[in-house]
């Protein structure tokens, strides 16, 4: 069985008829499409990659040197979710295979991954809320959700649950905007992307400062990525005043947004077509003679020039001429407001804000659609295609097809996970342990010459 | 108090040079005259409450920064370099004890203090303000020239963004880890870049004083804790009376003497409280005439109002025996009221002659059940504010403007603002008291009076 065919058996979950992939072909099922328990079972016995996951969270204490902390990787929360709904929280694990152990036995739905404690949370009744002696977060790695439910209002191809090519470059770019800002501008360099199994993106920004930053310097980071303010209430959303825009928005804007806007989401997403559709962006112009002109031009459905060209794209550059002839207050964005309305990065800035949230997992299998939560390259964002994640089942045909492994390590390799770990293994993990490693390595050096000198007289 | 290798002052006494600005972190080691623990402290007092009075004016950061410097060149300098940092040192350390002793009292003098701090550290130069920023572990490095040329056109578009601009002598950025200035990088008020902020001069200012208040602050709960538990009663005989008297002192014209002009009596009486009074005595005077009674704040705050305002004893014996006898009788006037009223003029007891309330005192009095006194601005609710305001012929506009005041907190604006109102005129100085509210009033509806000689 093709690819493609197996990949049809989930598309009537995802698909409701636009992408490519699920015109004209017949569904076939040698293995329930569904997500299944008993194929979870599989997954967990053999493909889920335990030992890297259990480094990456180790950061390097899980070595041998002294400035290793063993108590480190048990001070971090696990939650798992089972079957009828029942949620474990505060799980902990003193090795690789105490967490390998756990998962296999009781073959979670969902792993979330919480902060690292000042102790270990199966021990926390024993601590305070408050005073010295505290249960509290030490460590969480920065990380942010981007959801395409937030973005129901600017796409008209899907809506809730669904995703497809035409609305899932928004997550795209979400990207780029943010891995840029993560990178360029807060200096951070050990950045995981990971796909949420269903319609959006995870961002795990593990950088040793990056977990150890406080509550209050999390929501300073969320902030600095807050554009769209308001609620259904408001009808400007996006306010960007001031006589010049921060550099961070100016190149989000040129490079990124604007080019997306213009030449993706305009067209992919007909935004100027029907009244219903341009009403919305007429709104957002704060000069009402200008909406009407336009309202007018549109209405008669006047297409004056080559019907060659696309009809969006005419009115799109009809509505920035007029704008940009008057220059009345308020409209000197205009046209950034309405790209960044509709494009900018959508942050949950609870998530982000603190310590103690709760995030789902990377390699977790999503229960509604069976795909696995795969990184994804951040370099080559464009190139990742949601629909074409291997799911549960997929992965499971595979093996079958493959027969048995001699190898028992990475028993993924010949299966479509093979590239994700790999990814996941050289692009992310590597480079981060090597800086987890110096980083332990210099700060015990700092501390045994900071007790030297105590000792001198 | 450290010394630190920093900047200008010369002090012609020693080689070492001494930190201008200092950051009170340790009482001084040093002697102290008991005049001069007094006297320094009341000129300190008079420069913040000049801050005070400037900021509750709304008056702009420029003003503001001309304000402060008028006020320390008039009352804090002195002949010799040492002497002048001894004083700031010594009226600092004693306005602690005076100004820790209550919430209100710390949070006004916490929030002078760190204006003044302010002002004075932004008139430092780099290097003074580089070792003060040291003091308070702040890991900011300055921008070099070359690296500020290559993000200057950044650092610019920032400063535009938030509606600022570089100037000439804002080149100096510093550079400091991101995560010490969450706020500035929630707001996009700063350009970063790996990593690390490029704070601005202004920003900069903002850090160093929110640091120094939030030290300052900690610091006044320990002395008040030393206050009470030793020193006030240690101090019993020596410096708790001057500590105690200070902060009630007002620093204007106390009204203790009443002025010709402004005498009153009793058939005017009416009259004279609808047309000049303050709002927070004319209520009381309608309470008064309303209830036949007041609680004793009242009667100190009206009396003493109506001392200022030039009542004689007799008269005021008489009025308030004319109130008080329908509710309470004459005998037992007699015997409970008669002795405090003529107490309240310096003839009974140990014979102080008490001022009337500054708008100060009576801001930070608190009515309770029953009690009319204090000031209406800070205690009525908003609908019965806007009822009473109506009543004295404040509407529309004004009245909006009044409230807009209130909200703020600026009570003494509100009433300023209520006075002009009324009167048509502008009050420039402001209400400060009572009776200054009162004798401006008569001046503008008697101005063939002649101005009487300075009372202060």
């Amino acid at each position: 069985m093709t690819k493609e065919e197996l990949q049809n058996e989930t598309d009537d979950m995802l698909i409701d008829g636009y992408g490519p992939e699920a015109l004209g072909q017949k569904q076939k099922s040698h293995v329930p499409s569904e997500f299944n328990p008993d194929h979870l079972k599989v997954f967990y016995g053999k493909l889920f990659p335990y030992a890297d996951f259990f480094r990456w969270l180790s950061y390097g204490n899980d070595g041998k040197h002294p400035g290793c902390d063993p108590s480190y990787i048990s001070r971090r929360e696990f939650s798992f979710s089972l079957d009828n709904d029942i949620f474990l929280r505060f799980q902990s694990f003193h090795s690789a295979a105490e967490l390998e152990n756990s998962i296999k036995e009781k073959c979670p739905f969902k792993i979330d991954i919480g902060p690292v404690y000042s102790v270990e949370p199966t021990k926390r009744h024993a601590y305070a809320h408050s005073g010295d002696n505290v249960f509290a977060p030490v460590e969480r790695e920065l990380i942010f959700d981007i959801d395409m439910t937030d973005y129901d209002d600017v796409r008209y191809c899907c809506t809730g649950a669904d995703i497809c090519l035409n609305c899932w470059p928004l997550m795209t770019i979400a990207i780029k905007v943010i891995d840029t800002a993560l990178r360029d501008d807060f200096g951070f360099k050990h950045i995981l992307w990971v796909y949420s199994g269903r319609r959006g993106v995870h961002c795990w920004v593990c950088d040793g400062k990056a977990r150890r930053l406080t509550n209050e310097q999390r929501a300073a980071v969320a902030d600095y990525f807050r554009v769209y303010k308001g609620n259904e209430n408001s009808h400007k959303k996006v306010s960007l005043t001031g006589h010049a825009l921060h550099p961070f928005l100016v190149r989000a804007y040129t490079e990124v947004l604007r080019e997306f806007f213009e030449k993706g989401l305009l067209i992919s997403q007909t935004l100027l077509s029907t009244e219903e559709r341009y009403e919305m962006i007429l709104e957002l112009i704060p000069d009402a003679a200008i909406a009407s002109e336009l309202r007018g031009r549109w209405q008669d459905n006047g297409r004056s020039s080559s019907a060659k060209e696309d009809i969006n794209v005419v009115r799109w550059e009809q509505l920035k001429h007029l704008v940009s002839k008057n220059k009345g207050p308020g409209l000197r964005r205009c046209v950034e407001e309405i790209v960044f309305s509709f494009t900018y990065p959508r942050l949950d800035m609870e998530v982000s804000k603190h310590m103690n949230h709760l995030l789902k997992a990377p390699f977790c299998v999503h229960p509604k659609t069976g795909r696995i939560c795969v990184p994804i390259d951040p370099n080559h964002c464009e190139q990742f295609d949601p629909t074409a994640v291997p799911t549960l089942s997929q992965l499971l045909e595979e093996l079958n097809e493959r027969g048995p492994n001699d190898d028992l390590d990475d028993e993924w390799t010949g299966t479509s996970l093979e590239g994700a770990v790999s990814y996941f293994r050289t692009s992310f993990l590597q480079p981060l342990l090597k800086a987890c490693k110096e980083g332990i390595e210099s700060s015990y050096n700092a501390k045994l010459q900071q007790s030297k000198n105590s000792f001198s007289w | 108090m450290e010394i630190v290798r920093s900047h200008v002052h010369r002090d012609t006494s020693t080689n070492d040079a001494v930190i201008a600005l200092p950051l009170y972190r340790s009482a001084p080691p040093l002697e102290v005259r008991l005049e001069d623990f007094e006297l320094y402290a009341m000129d300190r007092l008079r420069v913040l409450k000049g801050i005070s009075d400037g900021l509750s004016r709304g008056k702009k950061p420029e003003e503001m920064d001309q304000l402060v410097y008028n006020l320390w060149k008039t009352h804090m300098r002195s002949q010799q370099a040492s002497e002048v940092e001894n004083k700031d040192i010594i009226s600092h350390f004693v306005l602690r004890l005076v100004y820790c002793r209550t919430e209100d009292l710390r949070k006004w003098f916490l929030s002078m203090e760190t204006s003044l701090f302010r002002y004075r550290f932004r008139r430092e130069n780099a290097e003074a303000q580089r070792a003060i920023m040291a003091e308070f572990d702040l890991p900011y490095k300055v921008v070099s020239l070359v690296e500020f040329e290559s993000v200057k056109d950044k650092l610019e578009q920032v400063a535009r963004s938030i509606g600022q601009s570089l100037r000439d002598n804002d080149t100096i950025f510093y550079k400091v880890p991101f995560e010490e200035v969450p706020e500035l990088v929630a707001g996009r008020k700063v350009f970063i870049s790996q990593g690390y902020a490029y704070v601005g001069m202004n920003q900069v200012v903002s850090l160093v004083a929110t640091l120094f208040r939030s030290q300052l602050s900690k610091t006044l709960i320990l002395t008040n804790r030393k206050w009470t538990s030793t020193i006030r009663e240690q101090e019993k005989h020596r410096l708790t009376p001057i500590v105690e008297a200070l902060c009630l002192s007002y620093l204007g014209p106390d009204y203790s003497q009443p002025r010709e002009y402004a005498q009153i009596s009793l058939k005017d009486i009416d009259q004279v409280a609808k047309s000049s009074f303050p709002l927070c005595m004319r209520h009381l005077f309608e309470k008064l005439r309303e209830d036949h009674h007041l609680k004793h704040g009242g009667r100190m705050q009206l009396g003493l109002f109506l001392k200022g305002v030039g009542l004689n004893l007799d008269d005021a014996l008489a009025f308030w025996r004319q109130e008080f006898s329908h509710k309470v009788g004459l005998e037992r006037f007699e015997k409970e009221y008669a002795y405090s009223i003529r107490h309240n003029y310096g003839k009974e007891g140990k014979r102080t002659d008490y001022s009337p309330y500054s708008c100060q005192k009576v801001i930070s009095s608190t009515p309770g059940v029953g009690d009319h006194h204090g000031c209406p601005y800070r205690h009525f609710s908003e609908e019965n504010l806007r009822a009473a305001l109506n009543r004295m012929g404040v509407n529309g506009r004004a009245i909006e403007d009044v409230m807009d005041k209130v909200r703020n907190r600026h009570y003494q604006l509100a009433c300023t603002l209520t006075f002009e109102a009324i009167h048509g005129k502008q009050c420039d100085a402001g209400i400060n008291h009572p009776n200054q509210y009162f004798s401006d009033s008569q001046k503008i509806l008697k101005p063939k009076a002649q101005d009487p000689p300075n009372a202060s």
